[in-house]
């Protein structure tokens, strides 16, 4: 082994230079003809130091410092996993969390390392970690980038301070704007920055403001979310016991609204529901959830979608891993991994999944990327004849034209409103077709397709 | 059980009672005044049942019947009872109290010479013993006034009897007070039943004809009717038949009711019990049909009026699936209550369902309460309706109730009955409910149908986005018909989803708009983070709203939940 301390830093440079040649546009990304040979690798850190009020994501504050337990463990479920699968090629990688940025360095390093070992991590491959703006989580940038990471989406949340308490962040709007500044020297145009509006006592013009700040300092990418009160949050049973008011639902339509037009006007383009980018600076490897590409899941609770190999090899499965840190822990180290939960996803709710990740595009879903998925009905036989699909594009929000189908600008923000009926089309023509059915990964598959 | 009925059969030789040792008659009462507590009396002291604490309405047999504490099937019990030396064959015939129910008083009667006339000696005269007064009065039977509760504080039997004597024409002497609590005088009413109430004037020499007054549907054996027999005598094997049908049955088994089935070899005129005789469905054995034998056949029996339905309700399913059995308790239940009508119906929104009509309120309720607990079944039931006859436009009835009074007697000082014309429909939902809390639980109340009357009617659209909902269109009297569509609109509004579109929620008479509610379309309806670990969770959710969507009802391009309907329609618990 010739990488030993930072096995990434060889990727890191060309990574860097394969930038600043120019890139892809998101529009034309080939598409794989074999995708069961490659996926993008999302690993979940668990840990945070704190719990924001508003998360309800699966996150644990550490009792002790088990951080060499979970390296090792996270390593060992890649391992496991990677084998599992038939890929011999890994497009991305994600570290999310939790609180990635908690891990140290020689984690991620360690993970990438057991990856290139495995299968091909090229060295264009996207690797981006989620970083909470704190001014520890600054000081170790360079030595992610170093590790190999060389994309990082900053959870920025909010430029006001008062705002940033009431969501229990650990950090200043200050401290944001430092983390932002070092993010950008470390990876030019791979920086991307989460906010959140519709937060408390939130109104229109304080986000128009707040946006102006924002885009004055970002980079290429913004990532914004409607803040969604979940069940078991604190903010959810402050909101519940009236203690917290957070903006009526025609506001929020407003503020997001008005956050499209804004970044529109900035030369961000929108490529998906809640996320914008200018320069092509798109993420990869969300774009491969999007796409229905096939992702590995690792650590506490991730997901997964793959086919793995064995049983013919040609069902995808939904794969979910123990939620628990500690249970994880012990079932990784008891039999390489900690997959709770298969489910061999039969053609349909392939095809379902596909839909409905894919409308999220604005670039919708286009007849090509169908065809991988579904050769043998294209999306005119499935959604051109009902009644219902047609009233939709009568009204103008959707788009079934030969580029394929997507929402237009007006129906993207509706778009929950249109699935139920699109699922129910989609099952009605694949129920009504006994037909040989093709797997979402090319292959014909004769047993195992059929939904109940 | 069956061998009890073995040994008991030998011993028990019916014709040691020829008609003049036989009295039939029944209890009746306004609701609470003591009617089962004093049939548990003589059941005990004629050694039908064991005197024990336990013995509470013993005769009221339904679930239904003892959690409610009132009698909704009239029950039969035959005593045996010796006065000065001989042996007497009491049929008594427990009835219900509740003016919902005074169909099955009326076919109890049929069956008796005499009534004992209970009244609360605290409580005086009330609405239905007025009723039922004149329900026996009419049968010209022997009528026993009975003053109950006379242990009771505040009784004042005095003054109670002379309410009797005024409203009732019948001698303040001639009343009984008893505590049928506490036994106290019961002995006394089993002495005037042998006394005062004729015997059946009826011959075992004649041919044998039996009335049907009530029947019952068991599961293994069919239909069990209660009879009467009214000349001759009728033994297990004989061939009968039912003049109603023209049918032929043989006579599987027969017997007494004490008040458990009781068999016997043979039945003779003047007495009262069951039969079975292989009739596989209860409309075989319709209530007032007379029997006879193949052989002698004899005129029939004047019958019964059918009950006629006051109130209506659509009843449906839950869920479609459960339709058939659905059906087969409605069936099996009607079966033991004839008195309900039935008529298939169907509403887009609740599929295919019922339209029963019912005697009352409480006979609603209690069927429903039936339905549930003896078979089951969980429905949905719909807002009753009163039939209408013609939709009619002139301004006429109007007060608060638009009732018209029609007389008023004082029945003493401190009472009165007043007589009044109302639209049925103002009074089946809450009206005895808000005349009980008016009154401090003091007033009380009966009706009978006074026909039809026209009435400023008008029908009522609700529209969704223009279109009118054909499952929610509903009669209203006009004065009331703001308030209504008001709360129509309201719940509709509650329960109808937001959708890509706005909505408008009306009421309509005609083309006049007359309530409306507006459903704000979403103006933002998407997941804001739908990332690798989230689509799982995501497609439950959507495929279960997809599901949900295939069970919508589309009015126009709104689509409606089913709930909805059912929030509109069903009765508003109480």
């Amino acid at each position: 082994m010739i990488r030993q301390t930072f096995p990434g830093v060889r990727r890191a440079l060309p990574a860097a230079l394969r930038f600043l040649s120019g890139g892809e546009t998101f529009g034309d990304e080939p598409e794989c003809a074999d995708l069961t040979k490659e996926a993008s690798l999302y690993v979940h850190w668990p840990y945070c130091l704190r719990r924001c009020s508003y998360c309800n994501f699966n996150k644990y504050i550490p009792r002790e410092n088990n951080s060499h337990v979970m390296t090792d463990c996270l390593q060992r479920e890649t391992e496991t996993l990677l084998q599992l699968s038939q890929i011999s090629s890994i497009t991305s990688v994600f570290f999310g969390g939790g609180t990635p940025s908690l891990a140290h360095p020689s984690t991620i390093a360690a993970i990438l390392e057991t990856v290139s070992r495995q299968v091909k991590l090229p060295a264009s491959a996207e690797v981006t970690l989620e970083v909470n703006p704190t001014p520890m989580g600054m000081s170790k940038l360079e030595d992610f980038c170093r590790a190999g990471v060389n994309r990082l989406s900053i959870g920025v949340q909010s430029l006001q301070d008062n705002d940033l308490g009431v969501l229990g962040r650990d950090h200043t709007s200050h401290q944001a704007l430092e983390v932002i500044e070092e993010a950008q020297r470390l990876c030019p145009g791979r920086v991307s920055v989460d906010v959140m509006f519709g937060r408390p006592r939130q109104s229109v013009e304080s986000w128009e403001k707040e946006l102006s700040d924002l885009l004055r300092v970002c980079d290429d990418h913004v990532s914004l979310y409607q803040l969604t009160l979940e069940r078991g949050t604190q903010l959810f049973k402050q909101v519940q016991q009236g203690e917290v008011t957070v903006p009526a639902e025609d506001v929020m339509a407003e503020m997001y609204q008005c956050a499209r037009r804004t970044l529109q006007q900035n030369g961000f383009l929108q490529y998906e529901v809640s996320n914008f980018a200018r320069n092509n600076a798109v993420s990869h490897h969300n774009m491969s959830y999007w796409r229905g590409k096939q992702y590995i899941g690792v650590g506490p609770g991730a997901h997964g979608r793959f086919v793995p190999l064995g049983d013919g090899g040609v069902v995808r499965e939904a794969r979910t891993q123990t939620l628990e840190p500690d249970v994880w822990i012990h079932e990784v180290q008891q039999r390489g991994h900690g997959t709770r939960r298969k489910i061999q996803l039969c053609h349909l709710q392939l095809l379902e999944e596909v839909l409905v990740m894919g409308m999220r595009m604005t670039q919708g879903i286009n007849h090509n990327h169908w065809a991988l998925f579904s050769p043998q009905m294209n999306l005119q036989e499935v959604f051109g004849t009902t009644s219902d699909v047609h009233q939709l594009l009568q009204k103008g929000y959707l788009i079934l034209d030969d580029r394929g189908l997507r929402c237009s600008w007006d129906g993207l923000v509706l778009l929950d409103s249109m699935l139920p009926a699109l699922l129910l089309e989609l099952e009605t023509q694949i129920q009504q077709r006994p037909q040989r059915n093709h797997s979402a990964d090319g292959q014909t598959q004769t047993a195992n397709s059929q939904c109940e | 059980m069956f061998s009890t009925h073995t040994d008991k059969q030998e011993t028990l030789d019916l014709s040691k009672f020829p008609a003049d040792k036989i009295r039939n008659f029944c209890i009746i009462a306004h609701i609470d005044h003591g009617k089962s507590t004093l049939a548990d009396r003589l059941l005990e002291m004629t050694g039908a049942i064991a005197k024990t604490e336990k013995n509470k309405q013993v005769l009221d047999k339904l679930q239904v019947e003892r959690e409610r504490g009132i009698t909704v099937k009239a029950q039969t019990a035959s005593l045996f009872y010796s006065h000065q030396g001989e042996q007497y064959l009491l049929n008594l015939i427990d009835t219900p109290g509740h003016v919902d129910f005074s169909y099955e008083v009326s076919r109890s009667i049929s069956a008796c010479q005499g009534v004992l006339l209970i009244v609360d000696a605290n409580q005086g005269i009330q609405a239905q013993t007025v009723a039922n007064f004149y329900l026996a009065f009419e049968a010209q039977l022997t009528i026993i006034p009975i003053l109950n509760k006379i242990d009771l504080k505040n009784a004042d039997p005095k003054r109670v009897e002379s309410q009797i004597e005024k409203v009732f024409d019948i001698p303040r002497d001639d009343c009984i007070r008893i505590s049928a609590k506490h036994g106290t005088n019961v002995e006394m009413v089993l002495q005037a039943v042998v006394n005062r109430i004729p015997p059946p004037a009826v011959s075992s020499d004649d041919p044998f004809r039996a009335l049907v007054f009530d029947s019952n549907f068991d599961h293994y054996r069919g239909v069990v009717a209660n009879i009467a027999v009214f000349g001759g005598r009728v033994r297990k094997g004989d061939k009968i038949v039912s003049a109603h049908l023209g049918k032929t049955y043989e006579v599987n088994e027969i017997g007494l009711l004490r008040p458990d089935e009781h068999p016997t070899q043979r039945l003779y005129a003047g007495q009262v019990g069951y039969i079975i005789a292989g009739m596989k469905d209860v409309k075989e054995a319709q209530i007032g049909d007379t029997l006879y034998l193949q052989e002698q056949p004899v005129k029939a029996l004047p019958g019964f009026k059918p009950a006629k339905a006051m109130v209506f309700a659509g009843m449906y399913p839950m869920d479609q699936s459960e339709y058939p059995g659905l059906r087969s308790a409605i069936e099996r239940l009607t079966l033991n209550d004839s008195s309900v009508t039935v008529q298939k119906d169907s509403s887009l929104a609740l599929g295919a369902g019922w339209r029963l009509g019912f005697l009352g309120l409480l006979h609603m309720e209690v069927f429903n309460q039936r339905l549930e607990q003896e078979y089951n079944a969980s429905v949905i039931v719909t807002a009753p309706t009163v039939p209408y006859k013609a939709v009619l436009s002139s301004a006429k009835l109007i007060k608060n109730r638009r009732a018209i009074q029609k007389n008023m007697v004082y029945i003493d000082d401190q009472r009165v009955m007043m007589k009044y014309l109302f639209p049925l429909n103002e009074i089946v939902v809450d009206f005895y409910d808000l005349l009980k809390s008016l009154s401090s639980g003091y007033a009380s109340f009966d009706y009978e149908n006074a026909g039809y009357q026209a009435a400023d009617l008008i029908k009522m659209d609700i529209l969704l986005n223009g279109r009118s909902v054909e499952e929610l269109i509903t009669i209203v009297h006009r004065d009331r018909a703001y308030n209504t569509g008001k709360a129509m609109c309201e719940r509709l509004k509650d329960s109808i989803p937001r959708q890509m579109f706005e909505i408008a929620v009306q009421a309509a008479i005609g083309s006049k708009i007359i309530a409306r509610e507006t459903i704000k379309a979403y103006r933002k309806n998407v997941l804001a983070k739908c990332y690798g670990g989230d689509i799982t969770r995501k497609m439950k959710l959507l495929k279960r709203q997809a599901e949900g969507k295939k069970k919508m009802r589309r009015i126009g391009n709104v689509e409606v939940p089913k709930d909805a309907f059912i929030n509109v329609l069903k009765r508003k618990d109480k």
